[in-house]
């Protein structure tokens, strides 16, 4: 597949991504205060590459993959597709650069049209594109499918006839018919069983290989994450917290919120009952968060200076980059 | 303590019969965690309303089996007996504590209500019960939260409630029911310290149903591993993980992301967990067993005990397993 930049410019650059949605009361919907949803985020997706963007619920991943599809607008920052700045854009100029990026969403029901079949689904991509014949969209529906590993004659049922696995493989054929770089993957895998969770994996990975597709890939499960990306982004409450290669973050991880979320996954590996000192507290609300550290409120480590100002991401080696001073001996 | 055995539970429309438990039988003894793992679908939960006699009938209908606690037939109790045990010697713990708490009621009517119900006490008295329940859960400022209504309290602070409540009459055995799916990894880390805790304080019992084996690994004493209505192999969590007999069992084991497995394709069982109301004959797993034989096609494979309660319902592995001699 012929892409027209060089190799060289990652497929997608996000610098400062800034997205704080107003808290509104009374009558006169006066805004009380801001959710800071997405604050100040910076990452970049290489050609062919996945990223990984974990968290807890509300620490604003989905808002991020939303924000980059401009399906809300970005408050600052800027986004970069194949090194041109796409955050300005009007929804007129965004509509060619639509089918470049796509969409994966966690329930393949919600997300598919149940009056449509699954055939009329998928095609609807191919009509945007602008392939007009219809036997030619026929013959590429039935292809597509058949790359999610559905067999062609079943374009003519309705979502409702398939399991959530193979819904989920028809989410992935619609997103793939208009011949996308770049996918973002919303929790696709979170409400399948284990066993279905896995053919959709590999589905993903080996269309990566094929295509040369590239991922950023949400999710809370570290598991997943930690298998499937090249890089991980690990967030909490808008920030990300500590960035850096997968084998490097599970290997060596820093930031004592990744420590937390590591250690808090059940091991299936282990096999036996491992006692592990849980992090305390709730997830807090992003709802007006205290000045300084977001993560200080729950953090073991936590001293007076953390509560004084914002702290930076710190970088300790070449792609790790992580925002707590005291584990890199900051002053 | 809890015995269930060779339950049969169908669902009956007009067309379908659907076998959603197919002969289930397991055990929960004293003090023990026991954990029933498997697929959306086979029949966990099924179980576990069955015991409690909550399960709507009909639909549902109970074709076979019993349910023995304490030597007692659950299923031939009437309603009025079985609001005896349901709460009192037996409660249950669901996985949306949004959906099964009232939100028209504060937290502490609604923990005093399960105490009243059972026993009798003084207003004082059993406000004093409620917030010694929240403290044993690790609610803190427990006084307070009493008046607060389900939607002032986080995820982890409802379930810790529910938990609280399931708790209130001393019960010998608690059914948890996905109790930490809908709660994120740091909160479900927590409740599962929490219920390890107050096992071992409280002496309980503990029948804990997921789909997530890695909760499974650092919970269970012994496992249950269930596939279409069926247990298709049981044993202790050492038994199950380290060396599973099952095909089933394997395979669901192996396709568990895990960063160790990085660079290689995923371990993947092929299909998809059958409708209950069209299994297939024989071994309900055959369709997606890679070791599948004519046998298994057609006649319904018996358990195979491999030694210390380790049993598999798995003719052909134990076939192969066995040494040459029989001496096994």
């Amino acid at each position: 597949m012929a892409r027209r930049k060089s190799s060289h410019t990652p497929v997608l650059t996000v610098k400062g991504l800034r997205k704080y949605f107003p808290v509104q009361r009374g009558f006169l919907q006066r805004v009380i205060g801001w959710i800071k949803a997405v604050d100040g985020v910076d990452f970049v997706i290489d050609r062919g590459k996945t990223l990984g963007l974990v968290g807890e619920s509300g620490c604003g991943k989905s808002t991020i993959g939303r924000l980059i599809l401009k399906l809300l607008q970005a408050d600052e920052g800027r986004i970069m597709y194949q090194g041109r700045d796409i955050s300005g854009l009007s929804e007129e100029e965004m509509r060619p650069l639509r089918k470049e990026m796509q969409i994966i969403f966690q329930d393949p029901y919600g997300s598919l049209n149940p009056r449509l079949t699954v055939g009329q689904s998928v095609e609807e991509g191919l009509r945007a594109t602008g392939i007009k014949g219809h036997g030619e969209r026929k013959t590429r529906v039935a292809h597509l499918l058949e790359t999610v590993g559905i067999r062609p004659d079943a374009a003519d049922f309705y979502p409702h006839q398939f399991s959530g696995g193979q819904r989920q493989r028809i989410g992935i054929a619609r997103s793939l018919s208009v011949d996308p770089s770049l996918i973002i993957c919303d929790e696709p895998v979170s409400a399948l069983d284990v066993s279905i969770q896995s053919q959709i994996i590999n589905l993903l990975k080996d269309l990566q290989h094929t295509l040369g597709l590239s991922y950023l890939f949400i999710s809370h499960d570290l598991n997943v994450v930690g298998y499937l990306s090249d890089t991980v982004a690990v967030m909490y409450l808008g920030h990300i917290m500590e960035y850096a290669p997968a084998e490097v973050l599970y290997d060596n991880p820093l930031h004592p919120y990744t420590l937390a979320l590591l250690s808090a996954i059940p091991d299936p590996e282990s096999g036996e009952g491992h006692h592990v000192p849980a992090l305390t507290g709730d997830v807090p609300t992003p709802f007006n968060p205290p000045p300084g550290c977001k993560f200080q409120g729950r953090c073991p480590l936590v001293e007076d200076r953390c509560r004084r100002r914002e702290i930076a991401l710190y970088t300790v080696n070449e792609g790790h980059t992580v925002r707590c001073w005291k584990v890199v001996g900051k002053r | 303590m809890l015995l269930v055995q060779d339950l049969k539970v169908y669902f009956v429309s007009d067309s379908t019969v659907a076998r959603a438990l197919d002969g289930v039988s397991y055990e929960v003894r004293t003090g023990e965690t026991v954990c029933l793992v498997g697929e959306s679908g086979c029949g966990k939960t099924v179980s576990a309303l069955t015991i409690l006699g909550i399960l709507p009938q009909p639909p549902a209908q109970v074709r076979g089996g019993k349910v023995l606690f304490e030597g007692q037939n659950l299923l031939d109790l009437d309603e009025k007996e079985l609001q005896k045990i349901r709460g009192n010697r037996i409660a249950m713990v669901f996985q949306e504590p949004m959906t099964s708490l009232n939100p028209v009621f504060t937290i502490g009517d609604q923990i005093s209500e399960a105490i009243m119900i059972h026993e009798k006490g003084g207003e004082r008295e059993i406000r004093k019960r409620c917030i010694k329940l929240l403290q044993d859960v690790g609610i803190p400022s427990p006084e307070e939260r009493l008046k607060d209504y389900p939607h002032q309290l986080s995820g982890g602070q409802r379930q810790r409630a529910m938990i609280a409540m399931a708790l209130a009459c001393n019960p010998d055995v608690v059914i948890a029911d996905e109790p930490t799916t809908a709660l994120d990894v740091t909160i479900q880390a927590q409740i599962l310290n929490l219920f390890r805790e107050l096992k071992q304080k409280r002496r309980m019992s503990l029948l804990y149903i997921t789909h997530d084996l890695g909760v499974v690994a650092t919970i269970a004493d012994r496992i249950y591993v269930m596939y279409a209505g069926v247990i298709v192999e049981q044993g202790d969590t050492a038994h199950i993980f380290h060396d599973p007999r099952h095909p089933y069992t394997q395979g669901l084991l192996a396709s568990l992301p895990t960063r160790t497995k990085r660079g290689g394709a995923l371990h993947t069982i092929p299909g998809t967990v059958p409708d209950p109301a069209y299994k297939p004959a024989g071994c309900p797993f055959h369709p997606r067993c890679q070791f599948a034989i004519d046998n298994c096609r057609s006649q319904f494979p018996g358990m195979c005990d491999y030694g210390e309660g380790h049993l598999s319902r798995c003719p052909v592995l134990y076939e192969r397993a066995r040494p040459p001699h029989g001496a096994a």
